[in-house]
């Protein structure tokens, strides 16, 4: 059996969810502090993936990085293409997955006492030390779903995927790809085995997601915070 | 903007806060224009009065629509040369009502965290020397959840006396503490204060919170500075009927000046001299309900001035003291209308309970305050 499209989904999904942390966080921080009709229309742009069929989402990232598309031709000039390549799979990944990051992160940064960040203030911190040791910190659980969700999302994502990196073996294929091609080709003993191993990644995502919560839910309980 | 500064109080000329804040609240404006020297000042007012604001307004937390603040040499905030030093940079400590502790940091984090970028050896000796100095020694490795509220309040101290600020603000600093806890922090507040060499601004809705802590005091009322000075004489002599009354003076009567230099008191239906002299159509009178004294006997009635018989229409207990309504004349009776109260130990109460009516109260010359609005 060719085990590629499992290294392919994992080291996707990995990457996917490294870069979703980041800017979802980023974006989630700097939209805490902003009211007003600009910043409601980012929080439409930055939802759009989360309420747009899958397919969609991949045709607009294929319009934006094909050959002709305004991305497509600068990294062109750079002598990358990105279409129906790996980095392929990891965008389509990104761009379905941010939507859950940053919906949670900002929910988590909100629960925040805002007391506590004026107060870090006060006590001389910059913003980003208020960020990284008050709001962060405080923030994490909410966080580490968000992680998980968007890694959850990430794994699964097929159609965006489909649609901007094709079905390559060993290249692009991940395993929604793999199970659907072998599916269409009749061979449901292939297909059956990547369910399975789906199944397996996602217990063991919940499972490990549980043990988390709970022995933080420990530590946590003497500060104060359930 | 008149500067608050041209004229200092007290005496005191190191003036070290300069205060004028102009900022739109919700249902009116905050408009505050003071100089604080380097000593306790009690900021004292009703709930609402714009306290808090004008405490965040100055540590940098709220951007004030105009004014200036400056401290010793800095100017902090200045709407017309478009300064404002964010929070961060003003070393201005705030005690927030709710102590505002980390929850995921320990006694001893929550100091360090203004004591970033020192050497570790630095840091934890200067941990160690305010551990001590706010009674938190053992309690270091505790996080606040599982601290009194009186440890709770000592760790905030103690934090924010780590940036060595320049000025300390606290925002209702007992509020939140039990009442038996209340004396005893407060003990603890002083010996702070006396320690601290720089502004202390204390927020607080209680005047005798607010007189115990501090020589200086600024009565706040929906914005504006109703009085500011030395407490004796706020205490003594209220300039108006918002500052008696959040000055805890119960006895208030509209007033007319007679051509014989008597005082009517509408209110009371009653004619009383002052010892004050009497300046220019004054409209109310004031006096303090422990201030109203009881004659022994009926006899010196004849002998002083602002003697009025009165009856006891109803009667209010606390523990030590009492509170008794009085009529100045008889048509009002038991449970009747009151002219006005007066507050004396159980003890003279006791004394006093049997005797038949009319008592003869008096109104002292020298307790009674003339206000013109």
């Amino acid at each position: 059996m060719d085990w590629s499209p499992l290294w392919i989904s994992l080291a996707t999904s990995l990457t996917a969810t490294a870069v979703t942390l980041v800017v979802g966080l980023a974006a989630a921080a700097w939209r805490e502090n902003r009211s007003g009709a600009g910043a409601a229309l980012i929080d439409g742009v930055f939802l759009l993936p989360l309420v747009l069929p899958p397919t969609v989402v991949g045709f607009f990232l294929l319009l934006l990085f094909g050959r002709n598309g305004p991305l497509g031709k600068l990294l062109l000039q750079l002598g990358a293409t990105v279409v129906f390549s790996w980095p392929a799979t990891v965008i389509a990944a990104t761009v379905v997955a941010f939507p859950l990051m940053y919906l949670t992160a900002r929910a988590a940064l909100e629960q925040v006492d805002p007391h506590l960040l004026q107060a870090a203030r006060t006590l001389g911190a910059s913003e980003w030390r208020v960020f990284r040791e008050v709001a962060l910190p405080l923030a994490w659980p909410g966080v580490l779903a968000g992680t998980i969700l968007s890694f959850a999302r990430a794994l699964g994502e097929f159609g965006a995927t489909l649609m901007l990196a094709g079905n390559i073996p060993g290249r692009t294929e991940t395993i929604p790809i793999a199970i659907y091609f072998a599916v269409e080709a009749n061979e449901i003993q292939q297909a059956l085995a990547w369910c399975a191993l789906d199944v397996g990644i996602s217990i063991a995502l919940l499972g490990g997601l549980y043990y988390w919560t709970h022995a933080q839910r420990l530590r946590r309980e003497r500060w104060g915070h359930h | 903007m008149r500067s608050g500064c041209d004229a200092s109080v007290g005496g005191t000329t190191d003036v070290t806060l300069e205060v004028q804040v102009e900022k739109k609240l919700a249902d009116f404006a905050l408009n505050v224009s003071f100089c604080a020297p380097a000593a306790p000042l009690s900021i004292l007012g009703p709930s609402g009065a714009g306290k808090t604001m004008l405490l965040r307004c100055i540590a940098g937390l709220e951007k004030p629509g105009r004014g200036r603040i400056a401290l010793n040499d800095r100017v902090l905030f200045d709407s017309e040369q478009k300064i404002r030093t964010p929070a961060r940079a003003r070393r201005i400590a705030l005690l927030f009502q709710n102590y505002a502790l980390f929850p995921h940091r320990t006694v001893a984090e929550n100091i360090a965290f203004g004591l970033y970028g020192l050497a570790p050896a630095e840091q934890a000796a200067r941990i160690a020397t305010l551990v001590a100095r706010t009674h938190l020694t053992g309690l270091e490795k505790r996080y606040p959840r599982e601290l009194s509220g009186g440890e709770q309040q000592r760790t905030a101290l103690a934090r924010a006396l780590a940036i060595e600020p320049e000025a300390l603000l606290l925002d209702e600093p007992l509020s939140a503490l039990d009442t038996h806890l209340r004396a005893q922090v407060e003990t603890e507040l002083q010996d702070t204060f006396a320690a601290y060499r720089h502004p202390a601004l204390l927020v607080t809705h209680n005047m005798e919170e607010a007189y115990r802590l501090s020589e200086q005091l600024l009565v706040l009322s929906r914005g504006r500075v109703a009085a500011f000075g030395a407490k004796e004489e706020i205490f003594r002599h209220p300039a108006s009927v918002e500052v008696a009354q959040l000055t805890g003076c119960k006895n208030i009567s509209r007033a007319r000046a007679n051509a014989d230099g008597t005082i009517a008191a509408l209110d009371w239906d009653c004619r009383v001299r002052v010892a004050a002299t009497i300046g220019k159509a004054p409209k109310y009178i004031g006096i303090r309900a422990h201030h109203i004294d009881f004659l022994e006997s009926a006899g010196d009635a004849s002998t002083q001035e602002n003697i009025f018989p009165c009856w006891v229409v109803r009667t209010s207990e606390t523990p030590f003291r009492i509170t008794l309504f009085l009529s100045l004349d008889h048509v009002h009776g038991e449970g009747g209308a009151h002219h006005v109260q007066a507050e004396v130990f159980k003890e003279k109460w006791l004394r006093f309970r049997e005797r038949p009516f009319p008592w003869h109260l008096r109104l002292a010359p020298e307790s009674l305050f003339l206000m013109d609005g």
